[in-house]
């Protein structure tokens, strides 16, 4: 976006009371925004006692839910399985769909178009059609409660293939070439070459597989049954329905469910949203 | 043992040595590309011709599947309960859709021109998206509780509005549930938005101005226009989510999954109780077929007629 500075003469001469009312009415609806949040935070300050009254602010602000909630370890367990499994898949994701988009954008290869359309094709298949015979394939194969029964649909992703391929397109030839001449093989000059030259895409793809992956429901409620294998989403979902009309327990463990995410996004902001915007453009 | 080392690594270094520098890469290309293949033919493609087939036997984890035709789809298509779920499953759709895309358009359209605070006021819009529906559910849940315990109930019992029973009636429940699944899915709209008007240059505006234009006009002949793109990417991406919404359904009727009266169950809901309640895995298989067939259609359906309209 460039500003010239009689734009930004104007723009500054141009405080009217519409733009004051837009701003306000924004800035209000901001906050109705995280209002659940708010108020997620809050109960979990909260004594059991204190839940039915509705300010916002706790009278007497205690973490002893957090101590009760995270004093019987489940959580903890949780929370390191949900860890492991993001962090596992989106290192799969950045290793694989790095490769892949980068052999279809920069291989002449007969059969490459075929792969391509192949790959982006599976975006039309949705995850419930294949939850069935993945859980039928898992049972066969000793899948059901571990971490790999938990990962494996989502180690490659056509999502992230086709982004990354978009932004290896842009990598110019001329540095590979030169790379090849120096006599480096083909791994090293997409790992030391090309990978460098596309990290804005890549930290995209990160915060995407991440996110999706620590936030996932549908397929580790189904492949786990075991309540040492949980992940966080999993385990949350159980923790209420167990915990009945303890609310102040209920918002606690959601407000660790929802903690790392908030902090992450506090320190990474800019990246994140910047991803997102690379992600949505060019995806 | 030396030289015998020396002798087996120079024959395929010699090998390798003769092929011309193309088919080295080719060789490169299909060896990068083997796990990928392997991936998703085994991941991808088998299991969504075995999910086709399991919809014709009647397979239900004890028995071995046997085929029985098109026996799921009759009875499904038999079946009220089916019925009733796809009503729901359009009803968060023809809702959801819309409506998220308006208010996201309207709050990236003024959040674009504001500078004072804007990224403050960004992350606001943006942090809901970053939440987990299955915790965020049960947070709302307890919003929509009745007084005591209910927020939104105490806050209108506080200005004289008769309580509402929001997830206990039959009429409310699919719309409370709608409003958490439309809050969390905002920011990253707005984002998407924000992004699309950015990338419209600054001479159309300009050139605009000249002409004597007023904002109405601009917005409506060319920010609106030059913005199909990202909205044809939108709607497509947020249809798709709703027509698969699950997380927020279980978590906020868990006690009755899909519940008053099936009111809120969407397909994907039944789908989890056909197979993994009740074990009929034939017949879950079909409705994700149905799942599957619907995605398609809207998916083209959306790309056709945004395309076809200027």
């Amino acid at each position: 976006m460039t500003v010239t500075s009689t734009e930004l003469k104007a723009n500054s001469r141009d405080i009217r009371p519409g733009r004051i009312i837009a701003w306000t009415l924004l800035l209000i609806g901001g906050l109705i925004m995280i209002t659940p949040l708010l108020f997620m935070f809050s109960t979990s300050l909260k004594t059991s006692g204190q839940v039915y009254d509705l300010r916002l602010i706790p009278a007497a602000p205690t973490f002893d839910n957090y101590i009760k909630v995270l004093g019987d370890g489940r959580f903890m367990q949780w929370f390191l399985n949900s860890t492991i499994i993001a962090v596992t898949v989106t290192i799969s994701n950045v290793f694989f769909d790095s490769l892949v988009g980068y052999t279809l954008a920069k291989f002449e290869f007969r059969g490459r178009y075929f792969i391509f359309l192949a790959i982006l094709s599976t975006l039309m298949i949705p995850t419930e059609m294949l939850v069935i015979p993945w859980y039928l394939m898992s049972s066969q194969l000793g899948w059901l409660n571990s971490y790999w029964g938990i990962m494996f649909p989502g180690m490659m992703t056509a999502f992230g293939t086709f982004l990354m391929k978009q932004f290896f397109e842009g990598v110019p030839n001329d540095f590979l070439e030169a790379a090849r001449v120096d006599g480096l093989n083909e791994f090293t000059i997409w790992w030391k070459i090309a990978m460098p030259m596309v990290v804005p895409a890549i930290s995209a793809l990160a915060i995407f597989t991440f996110l999706g992956n620590w936030t996932a429901f549908f397929w580790p409620l189904i492949v786990t049954t075991s309540k040492e294998l949980y992940t966080l989403p999993v385990g949350i979902s159980s923790f209420s329905a167990e915990a009945s009309i303890q609310w102040e327990l209920i918002m606690t463990g959601a407000a660790i469910g929802t903690i790392p995410t908030l902090l992450v996004f506090l320190l990474l902001q800019r990246y994140i949203v910047r991803g997102v915007m690379l992600a949505g453009l060019k995806g | 043992m030396a030289s015998a080392n020396a002798i087996s690594q120079t024959g395929p270094v010699r090998f390798w040595d003769r092929l011309n520098i193309s088919t080295k890469r080719v060789i490169w290309a299909w060896a990068f590309l083997a796990v990928p293949i392997i991936f998703y033919a085994g991941i991808r493609f088998y299991p969504t011709f075995q999910a086709f087939w399991l919809s014709l036997t009647n397979w239900d984890l004890l028995r071995p599947a046997q085929f029985i035709g098109f026996a799921n789809y009759q009875k499904m298509f038999a079946d009220p309960v089916f019925w009733k779920v796809f009503q729901n499953t359009f009803l968060y759709l023809i809702i959801g859709t819309p409506v998220s895309l308006v208010i996201s358009f309207v709050i990236a359209y003024y959040l674009d021109r504001v500078k004072l605070m804007h990224g403050f006021i960004r992350a606001l819009y943006f942090l809901p998206f970053l939440t987990t529906a299955a915790a965020m559910g049960w947070v709302w849940r307890w919003f929509y509780q009745p007084v005591p315990i209910g927020v939104i109930n105490g806050f209108l019992s506080s200005v004289g509005i008769p309580q509402q029973p929001f997830l206990r009636s039959v009429d409310q429940a699919l719309f409370s549930i709608l409003i958490p699944a439309i809050w969390a899915g905002l920011g990253f709209q707005i984002i998407i938005f924000m992004a699309g008007l950015r990338a419209i240059p600054s001479t159309f505006y300009e050139a605009a101005k000249i002409d004597g234009l007023g904002d109405w006009a601009i917005l409506r002949k060319i920010t609106i226009p030059l913005l199909k793109p990202t909205t044809v990417f939108l709607v497509v991406f947020s249809s798709i989510g709703f027509l698969r919404i699950f997380d927020q359904v279980y978590n906020m009727t868990s006690n009755d999954p899909g519940g008053p009266l099936n009111s809120t169950k969407p397909l994907v809901l039944m789908i989890y109780q056909t197979a993994f309640s009740s074990y009929q895995m034939g017949y879950a298989a079909a409705q994700t077929v149905v799942l599957f067939t619907i995605l398609l259609i809207v998916s083209l359906l959306q790309l056709y007629v945004l395309r076809e309209k200027k």
